[in-house]
């Protein structure tokens, strides 16, 4: 059985299913869109807490938050679903393969047969969708592949169940009302200003203050730690930043597409200039990575090295606050 | 950044002939998405921590050989996993799991509790058991 539905390759796997699944239920959304109404512009900085052996930081909101916002924003239900036993997992699921409904579901990267190896870590928040099921295979639309492919039942299980941080327990998931007249511009409107409050917002932990907090702490984790470990530490910065699923430049210029997008919509010239303010830093980003790359390079480099690169992204960072400030007032 | 900037370097991506999609700006600075195989400065980041994962494999090697650990610290880190994670996949708590690191105590293990940790791995228990290091 096969189900009618288009695969589209998409920046995020999270921004991908939502929009292919908005898509296939007839709301044609961008995933530019989903991802400015989901509010998904994100920064934190969580040192205390250790990913892959360097403190956690990352660029985008918790798993599963752009979908429900957006969701939320537009008047979408989504009905969420997770089993305590693998074998309800599966039957559930086709279930609703049978009744026609393409689902969502979060899996874990580690045992996607599909992936190239060197991408397989323990990460638990992957999204893709499956479409179908033929000859004992699942058909699966990952939104981060150019092509749709497939997996086996153990396969499937395998990753719907993997372990560790954010653990999906088979969390499946699909629209099931979409509205018949969706504000669009009252939804634009909230997520922009969602994500200007995020970003503003007064704590060291999240938005612009966070960025700061990284950028001064890149000297002294020099100081302290010595070359190496800062090096692998500044390593995990652009991962996290470049990445497929996680996004400092690349998420720049999907936020620049919304608001061009959103311009149109809310008949803003404003945000059309925006849109190109948030371009410009998003280069700046991937200069940023190009900057920290060179540094490991020249191993034996000079010893203000890293104060540059504190500077470089504290610039970012100044940018960003005076950028957000003004989207806040444009809308 | 503008459509003709898009790096198309050669990446880890090729072995899975995929591709990504990044929304780039076309010559009117208009946004449009195109596709890019890689580019070297992620793939130099992705090394880094691979080189970082392999040296933590080999150490772990030798210090099943010189019976400083448990087999189960290399079959952790061959499959790339932290203390956090074998212990969700092997259903036990992370303080047992550290317990089981050392080799004094791992040999005193039962077939069921090693089956566990030969599970999480996707291996035999005779190759746990086995894996000396050498």
């Amino acid at each position: 059985m096969k189900l009618n539905f288009e695969h589209h390759q998409t920046a995020h796997c999270e921004n991908g299913v939502a929009s292919n699944l908005l898509i296939n239920k007839g709301l044609k959304l961008s995933e530019p869109m989903i991802f400015g109404i989901g509010s998904g512009l994100f920064f934190v900085y969580l040192p205390f807490l250790k990913v892959n052996f360097a403190p956690g930081f990352s660029y985008r909101p918790m798993p599963g938050a752009i979908f429900s916002k957006a969701a939320k924003r537009l008047g979408i239900k989504i009905k969420r679903e997770k089993f305590s036993n693998p074998k309800d997992a599966q039957l559930a699921l086709e279930k609703n393969l049978e009744n026609n409904v393409p689902t969502g579901l979060q899996v874990g990267v580690f045992n996607l047969t599909y992936f190239p190896e060197e991408y397989k870590f323990h990460f638990n928040a992957h999204n893709l969708v499956v479409y179908g099921k033929e000859d004992g295979r699942f058909l699966i639309s990952d939104p981060v592949m150019d092509y749709t492919t497939s997996l086996s039942e153990a396969e499937l299980e395998k990753v719907r169940y993997a372990k560790g941080a954010l653990p999906p327990k088979g969390h499946m998931y699909y629209p099931t009302h979409i509205p018949e007249n969706v504000n669009l511009e009252e939804a634009i409107k909230k997520g922009i200003k969602d994500t200007c409050k995020n970003m503003l917002a007064p704590v060291p932990l999240i938005g612009v203050k966070a960025m700061r907090w990284v950028a001064k702490s890149i000297p002294k984790w020099a100081d302290k730690k010595g070359t190496k470990v800062t090096n692998h530490y500044l390593g995990q910065l652009i991962r996290m930043q470049e990445e497929i699923g996680t996004g400092g430049g690349g998420f720049r210029f999907i936020y620049g597409a919304f608001l061009q997008e959103a311009a149109v919509i809310l008949k803003n010239d404003e945000l059309k200039e925006l849109s190109k303010e948030i371009t410009a830093i998003g280069d700046l980003w991937r200069d940023f990575a190009v900057d920290i790359a060179r540094v490991y390079k020249n191993r034996n480099s000079k010893s203000n090295i890293y104060q540059e690169l504190s500077k470089s992204m504290l610039h970012i960072a100044d940018l960003e606050e005076a950028f957000y400030k003004k989207l806040r007032k444009a809308i | 950044m503008k459509k003709q900037d898009l790096p198309q370097d050669e990446s880890n991506l090729k072995s899975a002939n995929m591709t990504e999609v990044l929304y780039v700006t076309d010559e009117n600075n208009n946004y449009t998405t195109a596709n890019s195989t890689g580019w070297d400065i992620k793939k130099a980041a992705l090394d880094e921590s691979l080189a970082l994962i392999n040296e933590r494999i080999e150490e772990a090697r030798q210090d099943v050989a010189n019976n400083i650990a448990s087999p189960i610290v290399y079959f952790m880190e061959l499959n790339k996993m932290d203390l956090q994670v074998l212990a969700s996949y092997a259903g036990m708590w992370q303080w047992r799991v550290k317990r089981h690191a050392k080799p004094k105590v791992f040999k005193t293990l039962s077939e069921s509790v090693l089956k566990k940790y030969a599970d999480a791995f996707g291996i035999s228990v005779d190759e746990l058991k086995n894996f000396n290091g050498k």
